[in-house]
């Protein structure tokens, strides 16, 4: 009889700590049905324009200038995609998407790879070597940074004019290459590999070149991954410069030609309008996406 | 199959001095192991020998020819490194087999030999795998087989050891020791442990802020060490230092604050009063003598019993009794004279017994 | 800065950094070069004759009420995409960082905008925003409002704004994301045994910590509502209606493009360059003096 009361005692205690969990459990998960909600409505709000130009692009030309805004698929996917494929915009500019598909593809790969190529042979000239003008080599790579091609369209502009590169891919490109942002990673990425390593190079008789391909270039492929998604990406986005530089169809990237299908709007076959939006987007989307686990990591490194 | 002459090598960085003329001579197939508290420039003198810094001046002479102004890779050596520096991308087959490579080495005399090494080392079913799938252990046996594949003339070893937890690091020390002995490779090994020294090294060179301070075998060193730095750095727990005063004509030394300790082995040259250092090993006194030791902290390890205490002149003493003392109180210590080491009390050079007759007759009359 | 161990080649280094080098000179440093002395130079009206007028074209600049308003429509326009893009992306990612199932999965939702062209996120969101084939322009008209951002300049604003921030969103959710998965566990357990509410822990603990991330995406959305929005602007609403959209990049593309007013054009290069200088030398000083903790 003893323990009596302080079994009850016991027993009421274990009964609020229960009732106290129970609580916590139920406004936790209320918690997380909350999260989801905003998650979910978040990622809607992303996908709505897109979704709204994905299902547009499957109606014919009138329902959509009649601004029924389809939410639904409709039967003209083929004949709209195969039309902005081969012919564009027929009464506006008329260059075929393929083209200047084309034209984006090939001008987002030699900006990515070019990059990539003058960035990790110039930031392995600064880390693996001395030099008299090694700093100068490094700072002035390094203020580009503050320059972003924007700022100085116009002087640059004038500079291509006079070289006579307008309207060509090097004129198009060779602005867009130098890039103090990749240097900086592959210098931040070169100063972690050990000097051990480097003296055991030394020591295999591997001189600069051969320690640079058999050694440093497996070494840096997760960060070479990560600049191509990020530079590939910011080629294929490019506006002003090539708007500026490409006068000509036969340059013409895809991000400019959409823009200028638009036009007159009254002109404008809204169908194809969205049919070569969904194909504008799809390669860099594409590209982000599946190699998103290098791609996450790279920008947040370079930009660190 | 090579020696190995290093002639009055000193090295700065900028302004600051880290090795002092540093001359070292190895015999064909030795074995020498560098020793010296951190920093004192063991690796920069592994590292000049490797080509891999470049002396501010002096020869290194491999075999006769001078490779002072050589490339590292024209040296024909083969160095194993603290962190092991394999290449994390290649198999320990290609780590084994880069230098090789590059070499321009014919492939089945590549395979031959990584194979032979692998044997060597344990590492047969291991040659597929990457570094990063490795022991600790295993990735030093790499680190060895890639320097052994390349059948250098010089081997170079810089604190291969230090990364592996103690019980593999007594093992391997022995597996390396063998090894050297197998493939007679002169050898350098640079370590800051002692026993490591003592147990590898044909010869060790003690190096003390950037100078040589001793160039000898173990036992020689252990026996007879040339500065205070050198017998206080060789031997655990470390030998005892008393300041002394001689006396006795040359024959004796006085310990401050204690009684005059009458040399062993002979008269040291002065005049009466110089200001000696006596150094003597803990394992050297013995019980039941004039000096009153008073114990402040006891540690017995089962055969022996280490007693540190302090004389009456406060200075600190530490002994090594075998078994255990009877009594904890004061003791009553001696020395033994014939284990005795005589230092100048200003330089901490080494004072040997000089025979009778090289003393001059003031002394004698004295 | 350097490695310890060096190879010991003389030319070599120097080839290696000749192609960036020399790309850097040609179009970054003799464009930037040339943009300050014309910025001092004036051509009259037939581009034959050429005069040093030293700061006048900045004067005049300064003096012009159009370019003054260009500099307000830029302050409004950059504040609101910065602020609409920084705090959705920070409330997404505060979401998103809590352990609930599928989180790798909204992340991957919601990143993919970041590959999205700024021009081409514009003609997204005509398909919202536009009164007659737009969901929510033609809903707006439906109900009596009067929207057109052809014609409404406030329109416009909001129009360009909404574009460029949706747009932005997904770069600064990943690095908030990032930053709120580096704040160890263990702060968090302790404010939380401390009995701090999810609330307060958030505002005295998490924010502050991620208070270096903020900063960066700050200067980094600054820059973007600067320069990258172009795209945006050009393909919705071309600056207008009235000048009403035109910031001071879309106006430096008139000038120059248009207009080919080398004096002013240039000046106005030199003007957004002091801007990015600025802003860049901010983003150090603060950055070196570690605005956490
Ligand atoms: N590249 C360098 N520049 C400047 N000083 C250096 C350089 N390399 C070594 N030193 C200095 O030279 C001295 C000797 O260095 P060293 O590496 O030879 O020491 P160590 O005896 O190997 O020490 P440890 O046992 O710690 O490895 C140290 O004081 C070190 O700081
Ligand atoms: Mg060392």
């Amino acid at each position: 009889m003893m323990h009596g009361p302080v079994a009850t005692i016991r027993a009421e205690a274990i009964a609020r700590a229960e009732a106290a969990a129970e609580r916590a459990d139920t406004a936790r998960r209320r918690a997380d049905w909350l999260t989801h909600a905003v998650l979910i409505l978040g990622v809607a709000l992303f996908a709505l324009p897109i979704w709204i130009v994905l299902m547009g692009s499957t109606h014919d030309v009138a329902t959509v200038s009649r601004g029924e805004v389809p939410l639904l698929p409709g039967p003209y996917a083929v004949e709209n995609y195969a039309a902005a494929w081969t012919e564009g915009s027929a009464r506006t500019t008329r260059v075929p998407v393929s083209a200047m598909m084309l034209n984006s593809f090939v001008m987002a790969m030699l900006i990515a790879v070019g990059k990539i190529a003058i960035s990790i042979l110039s930031a392995y000239a600064v880390v693996f070597f001395s030099f008299p003008g090694r700093l100068l080599a490094f700072w002035a790579i390094f203020i580009t940074l503050m320059l972003p091609v924007e700022v100085r369209i116009f002087p640059t502009f004038q500079v291509v004019s006079d070289l006579g590169l307008v309207n060509t891919y090097t004129g198009l490109i060779l602005p867009l290459i130098a890039s103090a942002t990749a240097t900086l990673l592959f210098r931040q990425f070169f100063l972690t590999i050990p000097d051990e390593l480097v003296e055991a190079a030394k020591m295999d008789g591997a001189g600069p070149l051969r320690f640079f391909k058999d050694v440093v270039l497996p070494l840096s492929t997760t960060n070479i991954a990560a600049l191509f998604v990020i530079l590939f990406v910011y080629g294929w986005n490019q506006y002003l410069w090539p708007l500026l530089i490409t006068t000509s169809a036969d340059v013409e990237t895809i991000v400019i030609g959409i823009v200028k299908m638009i036009g007159a709007e009254a002109d404008t076959e809204w169908n194809r309008v969205m049919a070569t939006t969904v194909l504008a987007l799809l390669p860099p989307v594409a590209v982000v996406i599946l190699m998103q686990r290098w791609f996450v990591k790279g920008l947040v490194e370079t930009e660190k | 199959m090579a020696t190995l002459t290093v002639h009055g090598v000193p090295k700065s960085f900028g302004k600051v001095a880290v090795l002092h003329g540093i001359d070292l001579s190895v015999a064909d197939g030795e074995m020498i192991v560098i020793v010296g508290a951190s920093g004192c420039g063991k690796s920069t003198l592994l590292r000049i020998v490797a080509g891999l810094e470049t002396a501010t001046e002096g020869r290194i002479v491999i075999s006769g020819a001078d490779v002072t102004r050589l490339e590292p890779a024209e040296r024909d050596i083969a160095m194993v490194f603290q962190n092991y520096a394999l290449y994390p991308h290649m198999s320990v087959f290609e780590n084994m087999s880069y230098g090789l490579r590059i070499r321009g080495v014919p492939k089945p005399e590549i395979a031959r030999r990584v194979q032979q090494a692998a044997e060597m080392l344990g590492l047969g079913a291991l040659l597929q795998r990457r570094p990063r799938e490795l022991s600790g252990g295993q990735r030093q046996r790499v680190a060895m087989g890639r320097a052994i594949v390349r059948e250098p003339k010089l081997f170079l070893f810089d604190e291969p050891l230090s990364n592996l937890d103690a019980k593999l690091r007594v093992a391997m020390r022995a597996e390396i020791k063998r090894l050297q002995r197998r493939l007679g490779v002169t050898s350098l090994f640079v370590t800051h442990d002692q026993v490591e020294a003592m147990t590898l090294g044909d010869r060790l060179v003690v190096m003390n802020q950037g100078r040589a301070a001793q160039v000898a075998t173990p036992m020689e060193i252990f026996a007879r060490p040339a500065d205070t730095y050198v017998a206080g750095f060789i031997g655990s727990p470390a030998m005892n230092f008393l300041p002394a005063t001689l006396t006795e004509g040359g024959l004796g030394a006085r310990i401050a604050d204690g009684p005059v300790i009458r040399f062993a082995d002979g008269p040291r040259p002065g005049m009466a009063g110089r200001a000696l250092t006596l150094g003597i090993r803990p394992e050297h006194f013995a019980l039941g003598g004039p000096l009153p030791l008073t114990p402040d902290l006891i540690e017995p390890l089962g055969s022996e019993t280490v007693v540190h205490g302090r004389l009456p002149s406060g200075q600190e003493v530490t002994l090594r009794l075998a078994g255990m003392p009877a009594s904890l109180g004061t003791l009553e210590i001696g020395i033994r004279a014939e284990h005795l080491h005589v230092f100048d009390g200003e330089t901490g050079l080494r004072m040997d017994a000089q025979p009778a007759a090289a003393l001059t007759p003031a002394w004698q009359g004295g | 800065m350097r490695k310890k161990v060096i190879f010991p080649q003389v030319g070599l280094p120097y080839l290696l950094l000749l192609p960036q080098l020399a790309i850097t000179f040609v179009f970054f440093f003799l464009p930037a070069g040339q943009a300050i002395w014309f910025s001092f130079l004036r051509q009259d009206a037939f581009g034959i004759r050429t005069e040093f007028v030293g700061l006048e074209n900045f004067v005049e600049l300064f003096q012009d009420p159009l370019y003054l308003d260009s500099v307000w429509i830029t302050l409004v326009f950059s504040f609101w995409v910065t602020a609409l893009a920084m705090s959705v992306a920070l409330g997404l990612a505060v979401l998103a960082d809590r352990h609930i199932r599928g989180a790798t999965a909204y992340k991957t939702l919601l990143i993919w905008p970041y590959a999205i062209a700024p021009a081409v996120a514009a003609v997204l969101w005509i398909f919202i925003f536009h009164p007659q084939i737009g969901l929510l322009g033609k809903f707006l008209n439906g109900i009596g409002v009067r929207w057109d951002y052809k014609l409404n300049g406030t329109q416009a604003l909001i129009t360009v704004i909404v574009a460029s921030a949706w747009k932005q969103v997904s770069y600064n959710f990943l690095f908030f994301l990032a930053g709120l998965q580096s704040i160890p566990r263990s702060v968090l357990e302790a404010a939380a045994i401390d009995g701090a509410s999810p609330a307060r822990r958030f505002w005295t603990v998490v924010f502050p910590l991620l208070s270096p991330t903020t900063f960066f995406l700050l200067v980094i959305n600054l820059t973007y509502a600067f320069f990258d929005t172009f795209g945006v602007i050009d393909a919705l609403t071309k600056g207008g209606p009235a000048k009403a959209t035109s910031t001071l990049i879309y106006r430096a593309y008139i000038d120059g493009r248009v207009n080919l007013d080398l004096g002013s054009s240039s000046a106005q290069s030199v003007v957004l360059m002091l801007a990015v200088i600025a802003l860049t030398a901010v983003q150090f000083r603060f950055i070196e003096r570690k605005v956490h903790y």
